[in-house]
Protein backbone atom coordinates (compact mmCIF):
# COMPACT_ATOMS: atom_id res chain seq x y z
CA UNK A 1 0.00 0.00 0.00
CA UNK A 2 2.62 2.56 1.06
CA UNK A 3 4.97 0.82 -1.37
CA UNK A 4 2.76 1.50 -4.35
CA UNK A 5 2.43 5.18 -3.33
CA UNK A 6 6.21 5.40 -2.91
CA UNK A 7 6.65 3.85 -6.36
CA UNK A 8 4.24 6.35 -7.90
CA UNK A 9 6.06 9.18 -6.11
CA UNK A 10 9.41 8.06 -7.61
CA UNK A 11 7.74 7.83 -11.02
CA UNK A 12 6.42 11.38 -10.61
CA UNK A 13 9.89 12.73 -9.75
CA UNK A 14 11.45 10.83 -12.65
CA UNK A 15 8.88 12.24 -15.09
CA UNK A 16 9.58 15.76 -13.85
CA UNK A 17 13.35 15.33 -14.28
CA UNK A 18 12.65 13.99 -17.77
CA UNK A 19 10.43 16.99 -18.54
CA UNK A 20 13.06 19.44 -17.28
CA UNK A 21 15.88 17.86 -19.29
CA UNK A 22 14.01 17.52 -22.57
CA UNK A 23 13.09 20.29 -24.99
CA UNK A 24 14.46 22.53 -27.75
CA UNK A 25 17.74 22.53 -25.79
CA UNK A 26 18.45 19.16 -24.19
CA UNK A 27 20.09 19.41 -20.77
CA UNK A 28 22.37 16.55 -19.71
CA UNK A 29 21.66 14.79 -16.39
CA UNK A 30 24.91 16.19 -14.98
CA UNK A 31 23.89 19.76 -15.80
CA UNK A 32 20.40 19.11 -14.43
CA UNK A 33 21.89 17.89 -11.15
CA UNK A 34 24.09 21.02 -10.94
CA UNK A 35 21.08 23.31 -11.36
CA UNK A 36 19.14 21.33 -8.72
CA UNK A 37 22.06 21.91 -6.33
CA UNK A 38 21.91 25.63 -7.06
CA UNK A 39 24.88 25.78 -9.43
CA UNK A 40 25.27 25.55 -13.21
CA UNK A 41 25.38 28.16 -15.94
CA UNK A 42 23.02 31.14 -16.02
CA UNK A 43 21.55 29.95 -19.31
CA UNK A 44 20.68 26.57 -17.84
CA UNK A 45 19.30 28.12 -14.68
CA UNK A 46 17.01 30.46 -16.61
CA UNK A 47 15.92 27.69 -18.96
CA UNK A 48 15.17 25.17 -16.23
CA UNK A 49 13.96 27.24 -13.30
CA UNK A 50 12.14 30.08 -15.08
CA UNK A 51 10.79 28.33 -18.15
CA UNK A 52 10.53 24.57 -17.81
CA UNK A 53 9.98 24.16 -14.07
CA UNK A 54 6.81 26.32 -13.85
CA UNK A 55 5.35 24.59 -16.87
CA UNK A 56 6.19 21.14 -15.50
CA UNK A 57 4.67 21.96 -12.13
CA UNK A 58 1.56 23.36 -13.81
CA UNK A 59 1.21 20.16 -15.83
CA UNK A 60 1.67 18.02 -12.71
CA UNK A 61 -0.83 20.05 -10.69
CA UNK A 62 -3.44 20.04 -13.44
CA UNK A 63 -3.15 16.31 -14.08
CA UNK A 64 -3.36 15.56 -10.37
CA UNK A 65 -6.40 17.81 -9.91
CA UNK A 66 -8.29 16.22 -12.79
CA UNK A 67 -7.52 12.67 -11.65
CA UNK A 68 -8.54 13.32 -8.02
CA UNK A 69 -11.71 15.11 -9.19
CA UNK A 70 -12.50 12.09 -11.38
CA UNK A 71 -11.95 9.64 -8.53
CA UNK A 72 -14.26 11.69 -6.29
CA UNK A 73 -16.99 12.01 -8.94
CA UNK A 74 -16.93 8.27 -9.55
CA UNK A 75 -17.62 7.54 -5.88
CA UNK A 76 -20.22 10.32 -5.65
CA UNK A 77 -22.18 8.97 -8.62
CA UNK A 78 -21.39 5.31 -7.84
CA UNK A 79 -20.52 5.10 -11.50
CA UNK A 80 -17.07 4.19 -12.72
CA UNK A 81 -17.70 6.10 -15.96
CA UNK A 82 -18.19 9.49 -14.29
CA UNK A 83 -15.58 12.18 -14.72
CA UNK A 84 -15.51 15.93 -14.10
CA UNK A 85 -16.33 16.70 -17.74
CA UNK A 86 -19.31 14.42 -17.92
CA UNK A 87 -21.10 16.73 -15.49
CA UNK A 88 -20.60 19.71 -17.79
CA UNK A 89 -18.05 21.52 -15.60
CA UNK A 90 -15.51 21.91 -18.39
CA UNK A 91 -18.27 22.99 -20.75
CA UNK A 92 -19.15 25.87 -18.43
CA UNK A 93 -15.47 26.75 -18.07
CA UNK A 94 -14.99 26.65 -21.84
CA UNK A 95 -17.93 28.96 -22.49
CA UNK A 96 -16.51 31.39 -19.92
CA UNK A 97 -13.02 31.29 -21.41
CA UNK A 98 -14.16 31.56 -25.04
CA UNK A 99 -16.42 34.47 -24.19
CA UNK A 100 -13.45 36.33 -22.70
CA UNK A 101 -11.31 35.47 -25.75
CA UNK A 102 -14.04 36.60 -28.11
CA UNK A 103 -14.07 39.97 -26.37
CA UNK A 104 -10.30 40.15 -26.70
CA UNK A 105 -9.53 40.01 -22.99
CA UNK A 106 -6.12 39.24 -21.48
CA UNK A 107 -5.11 35.91 -20.00
CA UNK A 108 -5.98 36.91 -16.43
CA UNK A 109 -9.59 37.68 -17.39
CA UNK A 110 -9.76 34.49 -19.48
CA UNK A 111 -8.68 32.43 -16.45
CA UNK A 112 -11.11 34.18 -14.14
CA UNK A 113 -13.92 33.82 -16.64
CA UNK A 114 -13.18 30.08 -17.05
CA UNK A 115 -13.27 29.61 -13.28
CA UNK A 116 -16.56 31.50 -13.02
CA UNK A 117 -18.00 29.39 -15.85
CA UNK A 118 -17.04 26.14 -14.12
CA UNK A 119 -18.58 27.24 -10.83
CA UNK A 120 -21.74 28.44 -12.62
CA UNK A 121 -22.03 25.02 -14.28
CA UNK A 122 -21.62 23.37 -10.87
CA UNK A 123 -24.42 25.37 -9.29
CA UNK A 124 -26.63 24.94 -12.35
CA UNK A 125 -26.28 21.14 -12.48
CA UNK A 126 -26.70 20.69 -8.76
CA UNK A 127 -29.67 23.04 -8.57
CA UNK A 128 -31.44 21.41 -11.49
CA UNK A 129 -30.71 17.86 -10.32
CA UNK A 130 -32.04 18.75 -6.89
CA UNK A 131 -35.37 19.77 -8.38
CA UNK A 132 -38.28 19.50 -6.01
CA UNK A 133 -37.26 16.26 -4.36
CA UNK A 134 -34.01 14.61 -3.40
CA UNK A 135 -31.39 13.90 -6.02
CA UNK A 136 -30.14 10.46 -6.86
CA UNK A 137 -26.81 9.64 -8.52
CA UNK A 138 -28.50 8.76 -11.81
CA UNK A 139 -30.49 12.00 -11.79
CA UNK A 140 -27.34 14.05 -11.15
CA UNK A 141 -25.51 12.20 -13.91
CA UNK A 142 -28.33 12.71 -16.43
CA UNK A 143 -28.64 16.39 -15.58
CA UNK A 144 -24.88 16.78 -16.00
CA UNK A 145 -24.83 15.02 -19.35
CA UNK A 146 -27.69 17.11 -20.72
CA UNK A 147 -26.24 20.39 -19.42
CA UNK A 148 -22.87 19.40 -20.93
CA UNK A 149 -24.57 18.89 -24.29
CA UNK A 150 -26.06 22.38 -23.93
CA UNK A 151 -22.62 23.87 -23.27
CA UNK A 152 -21.33 21.98 -26.32
CA UNK A 153 -23.91 23.67 -28.51
CA UNK A 154 -23.03 27.11 -27.13
CA UNK A 155 -19.33 26.43 -27.78
CA UNK A 156 -20.02 25.41 -31.37
CA UNK A 157 -22.15 28.53 -31.85
CA UNK A 158 -19.37 30.75 -30.50
CA UNK A 159 -16.77 29.13 -32.74
CA UNK A 160 -19.07 29.61 -35.74
CA UNK A 161 -19.41 33.35 -35.22
CA UNK A 162 -15.77 33.98 -34.24
CA UNK A 163 -13.50 35.74 -36.78
CA UNK A 164 -11.09 33.16 -38.14
CA UNK A 165 -7.89 34.82 -36.84
CA UNK A 166 -9.04 34.21 -33.28
CA UNK A 167 -9.90 30.54 -33.82
CA UNK A 168 -6.50 28.83 -33.25
CA UNK A 169 -6.18 30.20 -29.70
CA UNK A 170 -9.69 29.08 -28.86
CA UNK A 171 -9.23 25.62 -30.30
CA UNK A 172 -5.98 25.19 -28.36
CA UNK A 173 -7.77 26.18 -25.17
CA UNK A 174 -10.53 23.67 -25.90
CA UNK A 175 -8.04 20.88 -26.48
CA UNK A 176 -6.07 21.79 -23.39
CA UNK A 177 -2.75 23.58 -23.38
CA UNK A 178 -0.39 23.88 -20.43
CA UNK A 179 1.47 26.83 -22.01
CA UNK A 180 -1.54 28.93 -20.97
CA UNK A 181 -0.64 28.41 -17.33
CA UNK A 182 0.22 31.78 -15.83
CA UNK A 183 1.48 30.36 -12.56
CA UNK A 184 1.71 26.73 -11.45
CA UNK A 185 1.02 27.54 -7.81
CA UNK A 186 -2.79 27.61 -7.68
CA UNK A 187 -2.98 24.11 -9.17
CA UNK A 188 -0.18 22.66 -7.04
CA UNK A 189 -1.36 24.24 -3.78
CA UNK A 190 -5.04 23.35 -4.29
CA UNK A 191 -4.01 19.78 -5.14
CA UNK A 192 -1.81 19.35 -2.07
CA UNK A 193 -4.28 20.94 0.35
CA UNK A 194 -7.28 19.01 -0.94
CA UNK A 195 -5.52 15.64 -0.85
CA UNK A 196 -4.52 16.28 2.77
CA UNK A 197 -8.07 17.39 3.65
CA UNK A 198 -9.79 14.49 1.91
CA UNK A 199 -7.67 11.73 3.48
CA UNK A 200 -9.64 11.55 6.77
CA UNK A 201 -12.80 11.17 4.66
CA UNK A 202 -11.38 8.41 2.48
CA UNK A 203 -12.79 5.50 4.50
CA UNK A 204 -16.21 7.22 4.47
CA UNK A 205 -15.93 7.25 0.69
CA UNK A 206 -15.19 3.52 0.67
CA UNK A 207 -18.43 2.96 2.55
CA UNK A 208 -20.35 5.40 0.34
CA UNK A 209 -19.24 3.41 -2.71
CA UNK A 210 -21.48 0.61 -1.34
CA UNK A 211 -24.57 2.78 -1.69
CA UNK A 212 -26.11 5.62 0.30
CA UNK A 213 -28.35 3.43 2.50
CA UNK A 214 -25.56 1.03 3.41
CA UNK A 215 -23.29 3.98 4.20
CA UNK A 216 -25.93 5.58 6.45
CA UNK A 217 -26.42 2.24 8.23
CA UNK A 218 -22.67 2.16 8.90
CA UNK A 219 -22.66 5.60 10.50
CA UNK A 220 -21.88 7.92 7.57
CA UNK A 221 -23.75 11.24 7.38
CA UNK A 222 -24.44 10.76 3.69
CA UNK A 223 -25.86 14.10 2.57
CA UNK A 224 -23.12 16.33 4.07
CA UNK A 225 -20.47 13.96 2.73
CA UNK A 226 -21.95 14.05 -0.78
CA UNK A 227 -22.09 17.84 -0.71
CA UNK A 228 -18.46 18.01 0.39
CA UNK A 229 -17.33 15.70 -2.41
CA UNK A 230 -19.32 17.55 -5.03
CA UNK A 231 -18.10 21.00 -4.05
CA UNK A 232 -14.51 19.80 -3.70
CA UNK A 233 -14.51 17.97 -7.03
CA UNK A 234 -15.98 21.05 -8.71
CA UNK A 235 -13.34 23.28 -7.17
CA UNK A 236 -10.57 20.94 -8.29
CA UNK A 237 -11.94 20.80 -11.83
CA UNK A 238 -12.38 24.56 -12.00
CA UNK A 239 -8.79 25.11 -10.86
CA UNK A 240 -7.54 22.60 -13.43
CA UNK A 241 -9.40 24.07 -16.41
CA UNK A 242 -8.40 27.56 -15.32
CA UNK A 243 -4.76 26.49 -15.36
CA UNK A 244 -4.62 24.59 -18.62
CA UNK A 245 -7.90 24.62 -20.51
CA UNK A 246 -10.02 21.54 -20.91
CA UNK A 247 -7.94 18.38 -20.96
CA UNK A 248 -10.00 15.25 -21.38
CA UNK A 249 -9.47 11.65 -20.34
CA UNK A 250 -7.21 12.19 -17.30
CA UNK A 251 -10.11 12.25 -14.84
CA UNK A 252 -11.73 9.19 -16.33
CA UNK A 253 -8.74 7.03 -17.13
CA UNK A 254 -6.27 7.58 -14.29
CA UNK A 255 -8.50 6.56 -11.33
CA UNK A 256 -9.85 3.67 -13.36
CA UNK A 257 -6.38 2.36 -14.23
CA UNK A 258 -5.35 2.64 -10.60
CA UNK A 259 -8.47 0.74 -9.44
CA UNK A 260 -7.64 -2.07 -11.84
CA UNK A 261 -4.15 -2.36 -10.34
CA UNK A 262 -4.56 -1.29 -6.69
CA UNK A 263 -8.17 -2.16 -5.83
CA UNK A 264 -10.80 0.31 -4.69
CA UNK A 265 -9.59 1.61 -1.34
CA UNK A 266 -9.92 5.41 -1.59
CA UNK A 267 -7.19 5.84 1.03
CA UNK A 268 -4.81 4.63 -1.69
CA UNK A 269 -6.70 5.66 -4.82
CA UNK A 270 -6.94 9.39 -3.96
CA UNK A 271 -3.23 10.09 -3.31
CA UNK A 272 -2.30 7.64 -6.08
CA UNK A 273 -4.58 9.54 -8.48
CA UNK A 274 -2.85 12.80 -7.59
CA UNK A 275 0.58 11.30 -8.32
CA UNK A 276 -0.35 9.27 -11.40
CA UNK A 277 -2.52 12.01 -12.94
CA UNK A 278 0.30 14.50 -12.46
CA UNK A 279 2.85 12.10 -13.96
CA UNK A 280 0.66 11.38 -16.99
CA UNK A 281 0.18 15.05 -17.77
CA UNK A 282 3.89 15.89 -17.27
CA UNK A 283 4.84 13.16 -19.73
CA UNK A 284 2.09 14.16 -22.16
CA UNK A 285 3.11 17.81 -22.03
CA UNK A 286 6.78 16.92 -22.58
CA UNK A 287 5.80 14.95 -25.67
CA UNK A 288 3.46 17.72 -26.79
CA UNK A 289 6.26 20.26 -26.90
CA UNK A 290 9.02 18.02 -28.29
CA UNK A 291 7.46 15.68 -30.89
CA UNK A 292 7.25 18.28 -33.66
CA UNK A 293 9.36 21.01 -31.98
CA UNK A 294 9.42 23.95 -32.30
CA UNK A 295 5.72 23.52 -33.04
CA UNK A 296 3.59 22.36 -30.07
CA UNK A 297 0.72 19.90 -30.00
CA UNK A 298 -2.29 20.35 -27.72
CA UNK A 299 -1.62 18.22 -24.65
CA UNK A 300 -5.19 16.86 -24.59
CA UNK A 301 -4.48 14.99 -27.82
CA UNK A 302 -1.45 13.33 -26.24
CA UNK A 303 -3.24 12.33 -23.02
CA UNK A 304 -5.91 10.64 -25.10
CA UNK A 305 -3.38 8.94 -27.40
CA UNK A 306 -1.38 7.69 -24.39
CA UNK A 307 -4.33 6.96 -22.14
CA UNK A 308 -6.68 5.11 -24.44
CA UNK A 309 -4.41 2.19 -25.42
CA UNK A 310 -3.04 1.83 -21.88
CA UNK A 311 -6.54 1.76 -20.49
CA UNK A 312 -7.80 -0.74 -23.05
CA UNK A 313 -4.82 -2.99 -22.35
CA UNK A 314 -5.45 -2.94 -18.59
CA UNK A 315 -9.16 -3.55 -19.06
CA UNK A 316 -8.46 -6.47 -21.38
CA UNK A 317 -5.95 -7.97 -18.94
CA UNK A 318 -8.15 -7.56 -15.84
CA UNK A 319 -10.45 -10.18 -14.43
CA UNK B 1 -27.28 -4.55 25.65
CA UNK B 2 -29.76 -2.31 23.89
CA UNK B 3 -33.52 -2.04 23.71
CA UNK B 4 -35.51 -0.68 20.78
CA UNK B 5 -38.91 0.87 21.58
CA UNK B 6 -41.54 2.22 19.25
CA UNK B 7 -43.88 4.91 20.59
CA UNK B 8 -47.14 5.26 18.61
CA UNK B 9 -45.10 4.58 15.50
CA UNK B 10 -46.82 4.87 12.13
CA UNK B 11 -44.51 3.94 9.28
CA UNK B 12 -44.71 5.93 6.09
CA UNK B 13 -45.99 3.59 3.39
CA UNK B 14 -46.98 5.94 0.53
CA UNK B 15 -50.73 6.06 -0.19
CA UNK B 16 -51.76 3.93 2.78
CA UNK B 17 -53.96 5.02 5.70
CA UNK B 18 -52.22 5.20 9.06
CA UNK B 19 -53.48 1.85 10.34
CA UNK B 20 -52.52 0.61 13.75
CA UNK B 21 -49.81 2.45 15.71
CA UNK B 22 -46.93 0.27 16.89
CA UNK B 23 -45.98 0.27 20.56
CA UNK B 24 -43.43 -2.47 20.78
CA UNK B 25 -40.54 -3.08 23.10
CA UNK B 26 -37.85 -5.16 21.43
CA UNK B 27 -35.51 -6.35 24.14
CA UNK B 28 -32.15 -8.10 24.49
CA UNK B 29 -32.43 -11.87 24.24
CA UNK B 30 -35.47 -11.74 21.98
CA UNK B 31 -35.65 -12.82 18.35
CA UNK B 32 -38.49 -11.01 16.58
CA UNK B 33 -39.89 -12.16 13.26
CA UNK B 34 -41.94 -9.83 11.06
CA UNK B 35 -44.42 -11.62 8.84
CA UNK B 36 -46.61 -10.11 6.19
CA UNK B 37 -47.51 -10.21 2.51
CA UNK B 38 -45.54 -8.36 -0.18
CA UNK B 39 -45.93 -4.61 0.18
CA UNK B 40 -47.16 -4.75 3.79
CA UNK B 41 -44.28 -2.46 4.81
CA UNK B 42 -41.82 -4.93 6.35
CA UNK B 43 -38.78 -3.30 4.75
CA UNK B 44 -40.15 0.20 5.41
CA UNK B 45 -40.56 -0.74 9.08
CA UNK B 46 -37.02 -2.10 9.25
CA UNK B 47 -35.56 1.06 7.68
CA UNK B 48 -37.66 3.23 10.00
CA UNK B 49 -36.40 1.29 13.02
CA UNK B 50 -32.85 1.93 11.79
CA UNK B 51 -33.58 5.66 11.41
CA UNK B 52 -32.99 5.53 7.66
CA UNK B 53 -36.56 6.56 6.80
CA UNK B 54 -38.64 9.17 8.63
CA UNK B 55 -41.76 7.89 10.42
CA UNK B 56 -45.13 9.36 9.49
CA UNK B 57 -45.73 9.92 13.19
CA UNK B 58 -44.56 8.62 16.53
CA UNK B 59 -40.97 7.76 17.26
CA UNK B 60 -38.36 5.04 17.60
CA UNK B 61 -36.30 5.03 20.77
CA UNK B 62 -32.90 3.46 21.17
CA UNK B 63 -32.34 2.84 24.89
CA UNK B 64 -35.09 5.46 25.52
CA UNK B 65 -33.36 8.18 23.44
CA UNK B 66 -35.26 9.17 20.28
CA UNK B 67 -33.39 7.91 17.23
CA UNK B 68 -33.75 11.25 15.46
CA UNK B 69 -31.70 12.95 18.19
CA UNK B 70 -28.71 10.63 17.73
CA UNK B 71 -25.80 10.95 15.30
CA UNK B 72 -25.58 8.27 12.59
CA UNK B 73 -22.23 7.15 13.94
CA UNK B 74 -23.60 6.67 17.45
CA UNK B 75 -26.55 4.70 16.05
CA UNK B 76 -24.25 2.54 13.90
CA UNK B 77 -22.33 1.40 16.98
CA UNK B 78 -25.58 0.17 18.57
CA UNK B 79 -27.64 -0.96 15.64
CA UNK B 80 -26.82 -2.69 12.36
CA UNK B 81 -28.83 -3.69 9.34
CA UNK B 82 -28.64 -6.30 6.59
CA UNK B 83 -30.40 -4.96 3.50
CA UNK B 84 -32.50 -7.05 1.19
CA UNK B 85 -30.85 -5.50 -1.84
CA UNK B 86 -27.26 -4.49 -2.12
CA UNK B 87 -25.51 -2.41 -4.70
CA UNK B 88 -21.98 -3.05 -5.82
CA UNK B 89 -20.91 -0.53 -8.42
CA UNK B 90 -17.22 -1.12 -7.78
CA UNK B 91 -15.50 -4.48 -7.47
CA UNK B 92 -14.59 -5.43 -3.89
CA UNK B 93 -13.34 -8.61 -2.26
CA UNK B 94 -15.26 -10.56 0.36
CA UNK B 95 -12.79 -9.66 3.13
CA UNK B 96 -12.89 -5.93 2.23
CA UNK B 97 -16.67 -6.11 2.35
CA UNK B 98 -16.73 -7.69 5.80
CA UNK B 99 -14.17 -5.15 7.05
CA UNK B 100 -16.37 -2.13 6.27
CA UNK B 101 -18.42 -3.35 9.23
CA UNK B 102 -15.68 -1.87 11.43
CA UNK B 103 -16.26 1.61 9.99
CA UNK B 104 -18.37 3.02 12.87
CA UNK B 105 -15.74 1.91 15.38
CA UNK B 106 -12.71 3.56 13.74
CA UNK B 107 -11.71 7.22 13.94
CA UNK B 108 -11.04 9.07 10.65
CA UNK B 109 -7.27 8.58 10.74
CA UNK B 110 -7.39 4.94 11.91
CA UNK B 111 -7.03 2.02 9.57
CA UNK B 112 -8.25 -1.50 10.28
CA UNK B 113 -5.90 -3.21 12.72
CA UNK B 114 -5.24 -6.88 13.51
CA UNK B 115 -8.22 -6.97 15.86
CA UNK B 116 -10.60 -5.75 13.13
CA UNK B 117 -9.11 -8.24 10.70
CA UNK B 118 -9.58 -11.03 13.25
CA UNK B 119 -13.23 -10.14 13.81
CA UNK B 120 -13.92 -10.09 10.07
CA UNK B 121 -12.20 -13.43 9.51
CA UNK B 122 -14.07 -14.99 12.40
CA UNK B 123 -17.40 -13.75 11.03
CA UNK B 124 -16.59 -15.12 7.58
CA UNK B 125 -15.71 -18.48 9.15
CA UNK B 126 -19.00 -18.53 11.10
CA UNK B 127 -20.94 -17.97 7.88
CA UNK B 128 -18.85 -20.57 5.94
CA UNK B 129 -17.48 -18.04 3.47
CA UNK B 130 -13.92 -17.80 4.80
CA UNK B 131 -12.59 -19.79 1.82
CA UNK B 132 -13.91 -17.01 -0.46
CA UNK B 133 -12.21 -14.09 1.33
CA UNK B 134 -10.07 -13.02 -1.65
CA UNK B 135 -12.81 -13.50 -4.23
CA UNK B 136 -14.59 -10.54 -5.80
CA UNK B 137 -18.13 -10.13 -4.50
CA UNK B 138 -19.69 -10.04 -7.97
CA UNK B 139 -18.33 -13.51 -8.73
CA UNK B 140 -20.26 -15.13 -5.85
CA UNK B 141 -23.65 -16.83 -5.89
CA UNK B 142 -26.69 -15.12 -4.37
CA UNK B 143 -26.58 -17.28 -1.25
CA UNK B 144 -22.86 -16.67 -0.75
CA UNK B 145 -23.38 -12.92 -1.03
CA UNK B 146 -26.20 -13.11 1.49
CA UNK B 147 -23.86 -14.86 3.93
CA UNK B 148 -21.16 -12.21 3.31
CA UNK B 149 -23.73 -9.50 4.14
CA UNK B 150 -24.59 -11.25 7.42
CA UNK B 151 -20.86 -11.64 8.15
CA UNK B 152 -20.45 -7.88 7.62
CA UNK B 153 -23.12 -7.24 10.27
CA UNK B 154 -21.39 -9.71 12.58
CA UNK B 155 -18.12 -7.82 12.05
CA UNK B 156 -19.90 -4.57 12.88
CA UNK B 157 -21.07 -6.29 16.08
CA UNK B 158 -23.88 -3.93 17.13
CA UNK B 159 -26.22 -4.74 20.05
CA UNK B 160 -29.29 -4.63 17.84
CA UNK B 161 -29.43 -6.72 14.67
CA UNK B 162 -32.01 -5.85 12.02
CA UNK B 163 -32.12 -8.23 9.04
CA UNK B 164 -34.31 -8.01 5.95
CA UNK B 165 -35.11 -11.57 4.87
CA UNK B 166 -31.75 -13.02 5.95
CA UNK B 167 -32.60 -16.49 4.66
CA UNK B 168 -33.18 -15.30 1.08
CA UNK B 169 -31.17 -17.33 -1.46
CA UNK B 170 -29.85 -19.65 1.26
CA UNK B 171 -29.88 -23.44 0.96
CA UNK B 172 -31.66 -25.40 3.72
CA UNK B 173 -28.50 -26.09 5.69
CA UNK B 174 -27.51 -22.44 5.73
CA UNK B 175 -31.04 -21.30 6.55
CA UNK B 176 -30.82 -23.41 9.69
CA UNK B 177 -27.29 -22.21 10.36
CA UNK B 178 -28.27 -18.54 10.05
CA UNK B 179 -31.37 -18.97 12.23
CA UNK B 180 -29.28 -20.78 14.87
CA UNK B 181 -26.81 -17.90 14.72
CA UNK B 182 -29.67 -15.44 15.40
CA UNK B 183 -30.78 -17.47 18.41
CA UNK B 184 -27.21 -17.75 19.71
CA UNK B 185 -26.65 -14.03 19.32
CA UNK B 186 -29.88 -13.27 21.18
CA UNK B 187 -28.75 -15.72 23.86
CA UNK B 188 -25.56 -13.68 24.19
CA UNK B 189 -27.59 -10.51 24.85
CA UNK B 190 -28.22 -9.16 21.35
CA UNK B 191 -31.60 -7.86 20.22
CA UNK B 192 -32.62 -9.48 16.93
CA UNK B 193 -35.38 -8.36 14.56
CA UNK B 194 -35.96 -10.12 11.22
CA UNK B 195 -38.30 -9.87 8.26
CA UNK B 196 -39.23 -13.37 7.14
CA UNK B 197 -41.39 -15.08 4.58
CA UNK B 198 -41.11 -18.56 6.03
CA UNK B 199 -43.69 -19.29 8.74
CA UNK B 200 -41.88 -22.42 9.80
CA UNK B 201 -38.59 -20.64 10.41
CA UNK B 202 -40.49 -18.05 12.46
CA UNK B 203 -42.32 -20.75 14.42
CA UNK B 204 -39.14 -22.55 15.30
CA UNK B 205 -36.61 -19.78 15.91
CA UNK B 206 -38.44 -16.59 16.85
CA UNK B 207 -39.46 -15.68 20.38
CA UNK B 208 -41.80 -12.89 19.23
CA UNK B 209 -43.75 -12.25 16.06
CA UNK B 210 -45.19 -9.12 14.47
CA UNK B 211 -47.90 -9.59 11.85
CA UNK B 212 -48.12 -6.70 9.39
CA UNK B 213 -51.25 -6.50 7.25
CA UNK B 214 -51.46 -4.77 3.86
CA UNK B 215 -53.99 -2.25 5.18
CA UNK B 216 -51.69 -1.12 7.99
CA UNK B 217 -53.17 -3.28 10.72
CA UNK B 218 -50.66 -4.98 12.98
CA UNK B 219 -50.50 -7.28 15.97
CA UNK B 220 -47.58 -8.62 17.90
CA UNK B 221 -46.68 -10.81 20.82
CA UNK B 222 -44.91 -14.02 21.88
CA UNK B 223 -44.68 -16.53 19.07
CA UNK B 224 -46.99 -19.11 20.68
CA UNK B 225 -49.89 -16.62 20.79
CA UNK B 226 -49.38 -15.24 17.33
CA UNK B 227 -49.01 -18.15 14.95
CA UNK B 228 -52.70 -19.04 14.90
CA UNK B 229 -53.84 -20.55 11.56
CA UNK B 230 -56.85 -18.19 11.30
CA UNK B 231 -54.74 -15.05 11.71
CA UNK B 232 -52.11 -16.33 9.29
CA UNK B 233 -54.69 -17.26 6.65
CA UNK B 234 -56.12 -13.73 6.88
CA UNK B 235 -52.59 -12.27 6.76
CA UNK B 236 -51.62 -13.95 3.51
CA UNK B 237 -55.14 -14.41 2.10
CA UNK B 238 -54.11 -18.03 1.63
CA UNK B 239 -55.58 -21.21 3.12
CA UNK B 240 -53.06 -23.18 5.21
CA UNK B 241 -52.74 -26.81 6.22
CA UNK B 242 -51.20 -27.39 9.65
CA UNK B 243 -49.36 -30.59 10.43
CA UNK B 244 -47.94 -31.89 13.67
CA UNK B 245 -44.52 -33.43 13.33
CA UNK B 246 -41.70 -33.97 15.78
CA UNK B 247 -43.68 -32.05 18.42
CA UNK B 248 -43.87 -28.98 16.15
CA UNK B 249 -46.65 -27.33 14.20
CA UNK B 250 -45.76 -27.08 10.51
CA UNK B 251 -47.59 -24.74 8.13
CA UNK B 252 -48.05 -25.74 4.50
CA UNK B 253 -49.98 -23.68 1.93
CA UNK B 254 -53.08 -25.47 0.69
CA UNK B 255 -53.16 -25.78 -3.11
Amino acid sequence: MTRSLLGLGMLALASMAFALALGSVTVSPADLWQVIQGEGSTLHRTLLLDLRLPRTLAAFGTGGLLAVAGALMQVLLRNPLADPYVLGLSGGAAVGALLAMLMGMGTLIISGSAFAGAMLATVLVFGLAHGTGSWTPSRLLLTGVVVAAGWGAVITLMLAITPSYKLPGMLYWLMGDVSYARSPWPAVVVLAVSVVLIMPLARNLNVLARGAMQAAALGVSVRPLEWTIYVLASLLTATAVTTAGSIGFVGLIVPHMLRLILGNDQRIILPASALAGGTLLVLADTLARTVIAPEQLPVGVITALLGVPTFLYLLHRSR
Amino acid sequence: MSTLNTRDLIINVPGRPDGFALNMSIEPGQVWGVLGPNGAGKTTLLHTLAGLLPARSGQVQLNSAPLTALKRRVIARQLGLVFQERQDSFPATVLETALIGRHPWLSPWDSEQGEDQRRAEQALTTLDVDHLSDRLLNTLSGGERQRVAIATLMTQNPNIWLLDEPTNHLDLHHQVKVMNLMRDQAGAGKTVFLCLHDLNLAARWCSHVLLLYTNGDACWGPVANMLVPDALERLYDQRLITLQADGLTVFVPAP
